[in-house]
């Protein structure tokens, strides 16, 4: 077992964990932060995107010790200060951008990196962003909608409701 | 104007949140002090007889708390299957045993052998891999035609074959449709294959079971879209415990599609193994058990031949599928190929004589059951494949072709025993028209071919049965339950009121629109309405939800117990206005005598029916809470139709979906918001199937697509922003909110029109195609352009499918 230390959501935060152990079940598990979710084994779904010192994460893919000394930002902590939802979570629930809300955490994550680097992404760049993002229930509309929406453009020209 | 609230409004969802903050509370995150974890052991062979299983290396590993086998089953009952399917001659369908952990065989990869509990999923895993197994392998059956020949390897060697059943449905008919076929002008013919899919909702299955020694109850914590169907069917007939001494919860849920209906094994572990070991026993599943053990869905092959006379009228339809049942059959499985497809093979049309032969097949892959629309694609598939083949050998246009034959007067008998009671196809046809903008194709088209590509135009009808479903008509069928919904309506002393129902969302959003419903019938704000839902220790007996039936059933249940409440609460009302009962008025939340300013608040009721002071005891009961349960009259009938256009690229075969139109009628709606967003989930699953899903096994039964690797999932940037409307409603004539239900439609209506518009591409290009097999991947689109037969070569697909992910 090996003692790992990081900041999430910025708080402190440290644990014993097995060189095996994963930062999503680091995350879960040790933390308690059950936000991020697990989608695949693979690396393939995105349910588990968290931030690593300010860049998208699968956290499936990284290890717990990887992370030691690190600042992780994860679903938990995205909410304005006042608890309200912030921008790009205000979004999803105005343009319906969510269903079962399982792939939502890391939707919502990748989004905050996407719009981080590309304030105003054009349609089709945020669908190539979300590649490593799979929704099965929203067929991507909404989502995208409301990722276009929280950048501040006018969505109501895409295809009709 | 669109509503702020209430019916028809577009409120937003109550539960995106706790979604949104990550505080949702999905089985995974559920953890119980002093929980053991179990891995499975699980067949890596499709078919074998199990010679050893030997334990006694991992059961000495570090953190092993018990493993169990087969042996500790044999005294359990196996999964029972809820649907007994009679076939053409009156005799029950053939019904294997299902056993909880693999006895004496295995009959699938994934198949679980031995399972261990250990204090870590670690543990768990490491001593798994240290069991030793011994299978002498025997030949595996995948081909469902090969399944059924004489002297084929048997699944099951307690069968008399691997026929599951061979249903005709309607046998009387059978030789009418002959004769039609024998007299018609114009016959065509199409073979096709519906390709096997799996459901994939993004949160794998979960179960923990634990028990309470003190009282001897048990709970199990479940990702079910149906609480109280696992309850009775793992409590009576599996572990045989009473339903008062079984709780089982499914909190929130990530998604489902069908997949989580079923009772599976894993569940039945748990909750014994809760018991056996006295400490919680959790199981979470991988996503590549997932594709090992989550029962799979479609799997047909068809071959459909429809009559016309010599105005193109249809005069007969004939159909004979080989469905795919399994290893096992699932808990709704014989269902699907049968009740759920035959009697929509009608469609859109007016066809007088329809004839269906279904044989259902065992074979050595996962068992196949309900999949999103669940034999209504199926159905729909390869009929609106059909009519557009025909229009084509006809020379006519397949939107004329389509109108001429719709079904125009309601109500409708088909000949496939069931009754439109509502629709308007033409409407339907009109609004899709008007949204694709037809009239603009040949100029896109241009467009497209200046850029070297192909475009194409395809386009469909459908119909499905939803609101599932009357239970004594069902019982007729074979369902072993009931199929109606139950509601409890329990008003608080201070007004605001909690829904108990059993429908369980797993994604559709009842906690909100179940809230508008409630809200409008009574006059209050929707935040005085709080839904619960998914644990049977506090909600009525109910069915839960699949089949797009939650609103209609679900809903019409709450319904019926609000009016309960309403004619109660204005009896307390006329004591307190000194008014007869008949005069009173329920408005906007207040009540008030008929003719005159009197009024009492919706408030002062509900808090004289708890404080009943001034209340006519003799007459009433004090307290405000209402059951209801509602049983459908009938299957509700949402119809519509969908375009789709594409272009293909000649040098590749690459299909990318250009425009996407859904016209639907769903009856009334509650929610338009929620609505669109269930009519676009659908697109993308039907899609999906259509241009990149498969679920492929090679000759020896090995799953060669069990990973998002293989398995090509359809992401972002492989779909359109889709058109969608349901503008076009004809409410349902037979349930109180007038609703049909849109949970399946985007599924069911959207693969035809893909490959509808795929070949009009390509006929565009000079090459006549007549068909390609789902999923439409490049190699097969190139294949067909260069007549190679390795269009029909499933390993291709795997390639595809690794292309595409990679
Ligand atoms: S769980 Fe990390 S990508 Fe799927
Ligand atoms: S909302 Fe269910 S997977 Fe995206």
């Amino acid at each position: 077992m090996t003692q790992v230390s990081m900041t999430v959501n910025g708080k402190a935060a440290s644990g014993e964990v097995e060189g095996r152990t994963l930062l999503v079940q680091f995350l879960r598990e040790d933390m308690g932060l059950t936000g991020t979710h697990v989608g695949c084994d693979t690396s393939q779904c995105g349910a588990c995107v968290v931030h690593v010192n300010g860049e998208a994460v699968k956290a499936c893919t990284m290890f717990a010790i990887e992370a030691d000394g690190a600042e992780v930002a994860t679903i938990e902590g995205q909410a304005n200060a006042d608890g309200s939802l912030n921008v790009i979570q205000q979004a999803f629930q105005d343009h319906h951008g969510l269903q079962c809300g399982f792939c939502t955490p890391g939707m919502v994550m990748s989004a905050a990196a996407l719009l981080k680097d590309n304030p105003k992404p054009t349609e089709a760049e945020v669908r190539h962003y979300l590649d490593g993002n799979i929704c099965r229930c929203t067929g991507y509309h909404n989502i995208v909608k409301a990722i276009m929406a929280a950048s501040g453009q006018d969505v109501a020209a895409l295809a009709a409701e | 104007m669109p509503k702020d609230g209430g019916i028809g409004a577009s409120s937003k969802r109550r539960e995106d949140v706790r979604f949104l903050t990550g505080v949702g509370n999905y089985t995974d995150d559920i953890n119980i002090r002093g929980q053991a974890y179990v891995h499975f052991l699980r067949s890596d062979i499709a078919h074998g007889t199990l010679t050893s299983v030997d334990v006694d290396a991992a059961a000495g590993m570090a953190g092993v708390v018990r493993i169990f086998t087969g042996a500790d089953f044999e005294g359990v009952g196996g999964i029972p299957c809820g649907w007994q399917v009679t076939d053409k001659h009156g005799e029950p369908m053939q019904e294997p045993a299902h056993p909880i952990l693999a006895q004496g065989k295995v009959r699938h990869v994934g198949e679980p052998i031995a399972a261990v509990v250990a204090e870590s999923p670690e543990q768990a895993r490491d001593a798994a891999e240290a069991i030793v197994v011994d299978i002498a392998e025997l030949p595996a059956v995948v081909n469902m035609k090969d399944a059924v020949k004489d002297g084929a390897t048997k699944v099951h060697d307690d069968l008399t074959s691997n026929l599951c059943y061979d249903w005709g449905f309607v046998e009387e008919n059978k030789d009418a449709v002959t004769k039609a076929f024998e007299d018609a002008a114009h016959v065509t013919s199409l073979e096709l294959v519906n390709n096997r899919l799996v459901a994939n909702p993004m949160e794998p299955r979960v179960a923990v079971g634990d028990y309470a020694r003190g009282t001897d109850n048990s709970t199990l914590y479940t990702t079910s879209q149906n609480p109280h169907v696992i309850r009775l069917l793992m409590g009576a007939f599996v572990l045989g415990i009473p339903e008062h001494k079984l709780r089982v919860v499914a909190p929130d849920v990530g998604g489902g599609f069908g997949t989580k209906i079923f009772h599976y094994q894993e569940e039945a572990f748990c909750t014994f193994a809760a018991k056996a070991c006295n400490r919680p026993v959790k199981w979470t599943s991988s996503r590549a058990e997932a594709f090992m053990s989550d029962a799979h869905g479609r799997d047909h092959v068809t071959k459909i031949e429809l009559a016309l006379d010599g105005d193109n009228n249809f005069t007969a339809l004939r159909t004979d599928t080989y469905a795919n049942m399994g290893a096992y059959l699932s808990t709704f499985a014989p269902s699907v190929p049968t009740w759920l497809h035959g009697t929509l093979m009608a469609g859109n049309y007016k066809t007088p004589l329809i004839y269906v032969n279904v044989k259902a097949v065992f074979t050595n892959t996962v068992p196949v059951d309900a999949y999103r629309g669940a034999g209504r694609p199926e159905a729909t598939f390869q009929l609106e494949r059909l009519v557009d083949k025909a229009a084509h050998e006809l020379g006519v246009d397949p939107i004329a072709l389509r109108r001429q034959n719709f079904i125009t007067e309601f109500p409708y008998a088909t000949p496939v025993a069931v009754e439109y009671d509502t629709g308007d196809y033409n409407a339907t046809m009109d609004k899709l028209e008007e949204m694709a903008d037809r009239a603009g194709f040949d100029a896109r088209r241009k467009e497209s071919e200046a850029n070297g590509k192909l475009r194409g135009f395809g386009v469909n009808a459908y119909i499905e049965a939803c609101g599932i479903a009357p239970s004594n008509l069902v019982g007729q069928l074979g369902a072993r339950a009931g199929l109606y919904e139950s509601a409890t309506v329990r008003v608080n002393a201070t007004g605001g009121l909690v829904v108990m129902t059993g429908s369980h969302s797993h994604g559709q959003g009842h906690e909100t629109s179940f809230a508008q419903v409630v809200a409008e019938m009574i006059g209050i704000d929707e935040n005085m309405i709080e839904i619960v839902h998914g644990d049977t220790a506090n909600t009525p007996m109910g069915m839960g939800t699949y089949g797009s039936r939650s609103i209609a059933v679900g809903g019409s249940a709450m319904v019926r117990a609000t009016e309960k409440i309403i004619a109660k609460a204005k009896k307390i009302a006329s004591h307190l206005l000194e008014a007869s009962e008949g005069d009173i008025e329920l408005k906007d939340g207040a009540f008030s005598v008929a003719g005159t300013d009197k009024s009492v608040a919706w408030g002062d009721v509900t808090l004289a029916a708890y404080v009943p002071h001034n209340y006519p005891l003799e007459d009433l009961e004090p307290g405000l809470e209402e059951t209801a349960f509602y049983d459908p009259a009938n299957f509700t009938y949402p119809a519509g139709a969908y375009a789709c256009e594409v272009e293909v690229d000649p040098d590749t075969g690459e299909v990318t979906i250009e425009r996407f139109a859904a016209a639907d009628d769903f009856g009334n709606v509650i929610n338009p918001m929620i609505v669109s967003g269930q009519v676009h989930g659908g697109l993308a699953q039907g899609i999906g199937q259509a241009l990149m899903e498969s679920c492929v096994y090679d000759d020896d039964g090995q799953l060669l697509s069990a990973s998002y690797m293989d398995y090509a999932m359809p992401r972002s940037s492989d779909l359109p922003m889709y058109q969608v409307d349901h503008s076009c409603q004809t409410p349902c004539t037979h349930n109180p909110l007038g609703v049909k239900g849109c949970g399946e439609a985007g599924a069911i209506g959207s693969p035809p029109s893909v490959v509808n518009a795929v070949l009009d591409a390509l006929r565009s290009g000079g090459h006549d195609v007549a068909h390609i097999d789902m999923p439409v991947s490049p190699n097969r689109v190139w294949a067909a352009m260069h007549g190679g037969d390795a269009a029909k070569k499933a390993v291709g697909v795997v390639a595809a499918n690794a292309k595409h992910n990679g």
